[in-house]
């Protein structure tokens, strides 16, 4: 647990750059630093593995005052990923995870062990990437190994400032989503700092919004966008806030039971029989294995003897995983009134309609002004 | 030419002679001047040393600017003045450091300085010592320059050298001085044009050395 406790910084000239901020970090939550640029966000976070001499407050790590820790030791057990990533050009990429590992004397088989292992949780093959130099590699694999190395020493905390700032939209989504992932089974305790409230939502368990060097909030994401605490923090998080929100739910959070499918050789008469008394006009099509080919609706049916002629293929579809905000986005630009959920193997899970997104929005935002 | 040639074919005993002796003059200085030059350009890179770099870098320039003539004739002063010897090697091998330190000593600094910043502090994030930051990352990084440094410094002081066997130090100044006293163009020649190849030679090999210590990972080729 990290527990900062009135933490100033002034610097020589009399700049404040943080004024009194406290807060706590719980053991493996991930803590997004989030503000505009000049707030005293990455100031804060380098104060806490002293990169930047704290000038008032404590910052306690496990209850241990870090100002009375070496301050060497202190960093190598603190995994640290900056925006300019900042890999050794001059070392492999094996040898760049194992800076921390060799820094603390781990044998050699053991480092490289661990930097095969990390590799492999980046979803890289250490086979080909381990003796590869870092101009070797895109800007979306720096980054993985970047990330890679900060957790090379198995540090319980993790630094990261603004690690996915500097890549492509689509890549940074991917690394996200891949993060989060990772950071389930590892359960990292995590500083994150960004000025994207949008990365702050998908990322954080709790967000620390600053302004000034002051903090200004200090809470859940669905609190921090349905019961902000002043007009900035209003301003901050957007008008459009209750589509932010869309970020905090995956489909699997609001999409149950199965669906009512239909097989592609069923004939069109007895679906159309079946859709009248449901009172549904579109439904998902599937094979016998039960893997998602397509959709068809009430108007299609008429066009022919049976749905396999008369389905419409889709390429689109969403997973478990997928948050509302994708899924939503999803259905607006093909136009489509369902998505269909599938697994990994294309079975399908579920289907998503409007219906449902605004449904599990209303009850967001009234558990943000109730709770 | 053709006498330069002639008295090549005749004595190459003494080009060999005067050859070795001012490759070990070079040699020696060049091995102190690097060792001083980069612990210099270490020590001036550090964090908070930038108007000792702005007046070492400033002195070493100004040395530079001193017509050799005049150093050798001050050191000679120096020398004699403390009873060391004033003539010859010591006095040769000293000149040389001094014009070689520029060279190596801005490339040093520019090197060091210019390690990218993002560099220096992931690995102090990650909790390297200074020293283990300067030998594991800033060094590494900026060894080519530095080598390019030392390569500018050898060329440099291979043409000085010859200069000093006027205070006696030997080398192929030799020839190029007695041919000027008496009138041999022959020796002249000899002299110049070895100088000459030995400083191209010296030059292309140095280049190779320079590829040789640059990392892996920064190799162009």
């Amino acid at each position: 647990m990290i527990k900062l406790d009135m933490v100033t910084k002034v610097y020589p000239d009399g700049t404040e750059a943080v004024k009194n901020v406290s807060f706590e970090i719980g053991q493996g939550e991930l803590c997004v630093l989030l503000g505009p640029s000049g707030c005293g966000k990455t100031t804060t976070m380098k104060m806490i593995n002293r990169l930047i001499p704290i000038t008032g407050g404590t910052i306690y790590i496990d209850g241990v005052d870090t100002a009375k820790m070496d301050e060497n030791a202190l960093r190598r057990d603190i995994g640290y990923a900056i925006q300019q990533i900042g890999l050794f050009p001059n070392m492999t990429v094996g040898r760049n995870i194992e800076t921390v590992p060799e820094l603390k004397g781990w044998p050699e088989n053991k480092r490289r062990q661990r930097g095969e292992e990390l590799l492999k949780l980046m979803g890289m093959d250490s086979g080909e990437f381990i003796g590869k130099y870092p101009r070797e590699l895109s800007g979306g694999q720096s980054q993985r190994v970047g990330v890679a190395r900060a957790l090379g020493g198995d540090p319980p905390i993790l630094l990261m400032d603004e690690p996915f700032g500097a890549i492509d939209p689509i890549t940074r989504v991917r690394l996200q989503d891949e993060f989060l992932k990772i950071q389930q089974t590892l359960k990292k305790t995590i500083i994150f700092v960004t000025h994207d409230i949008y990365e702050a939502i998908k990322l954080g368990d709790r967000i620390a919004l600053m302004k000034e060097g002051e903090l200004v909030q200090y809470d859940t994401p669905a609190d921090l966008l349905y019961n902000p605490k002043n007009e900035f923090v209003e301003n901050f998080v957007g008008a459009d806030r209750a589509l932010k929100g869309l970020q905090l739910i995956r489909v699997k959070d609001v999409v149950k039971a199965s669906p009512p499918t239909v097989k592609s050789g069923e004939k069109t008469e007895i679906v159309r029989e079946r859709m009248e008394r449901a009172g549904i006009n579109w439904l998902a099509v599937v094979n016998g294995d039960g893997n998602f080919l397509g959709g068809v609706g009430k108007a299609d049916l008429g066009k022919g003897d049976s749905v396999g002629d008369v389905m419409s293929p889709s390429a689109e579809t969403a997973t478990a995983n997928t948050v509302l905000n994708e899924v939503f986005s999803l259905m607006l630009s093909h136009g489509l009134d369902n998505l269909p959920i599938v697994d990994k193997d294309n079975r399908l899970q579920g289907v998503i309609s409007f219906d449902t997104i605004r449904k599990a929005l209303v009850e967001l935002t009234q558990r943000g002004k109730t709770g | 030419m053709l006498d330069a040639w002639q008295y090549l074919i005749a004595h190459p005993e003494k080009l060999a002679g005067w050859t070795l002796e001012h490759l070990w003059i070079i040699f020696v200085a060049i091995v102190i001047a690097v060792v001083l030059g980069v612990v210099i350009g270490v020590y001036i890179s550090g964090r908070g040393k930038e108007h000792v770099a702005d007046t070492i870098l400033y002195l070493a320039e100004v040395a530079m600017t001193i017509p050799s003539m005049a150093i050798f004739g001050l050191l000679m002063l120096l020398l004699s003045s403390v009873g060391l010897k004033a003539i010859g090697f010591l006095p040769a091998v000293i000149a040389l450091i001094i014009y070689g330190q520029l060279p190596i000593l801005r490339n040093t600094y520019t090197a060091l300085q210019g390690v990218d910043p993002a560099m220096i502090e992931a690995g102090r994030g990650m909790g390297m010592t200074e020293k283990q930051l300067l030998f594991k990352v800033r060094l590494p990084l900026a060894i080519s320059v530095i080598m390019a440094g030392v390569r500018n410094a050898i060329v440099l002081i291979i043409g000085i050298a010859a200069i000093a066997a006027m205070i006696g130090a030997g080398g192929l100044g030799v020839p190029i001085f007695r041919g000027l006293r008496n009138a041999r163009l022959d020796l002249i020649i000899l002299g110049g044009v070895s100088v000459s190849i030995l400083a191209l030679l010296v030059d292309n090999f140095m280049g190779w050395v320079e590829w040789w210590v640059t990392p892996r990972g920064l190799k162009e080729r």
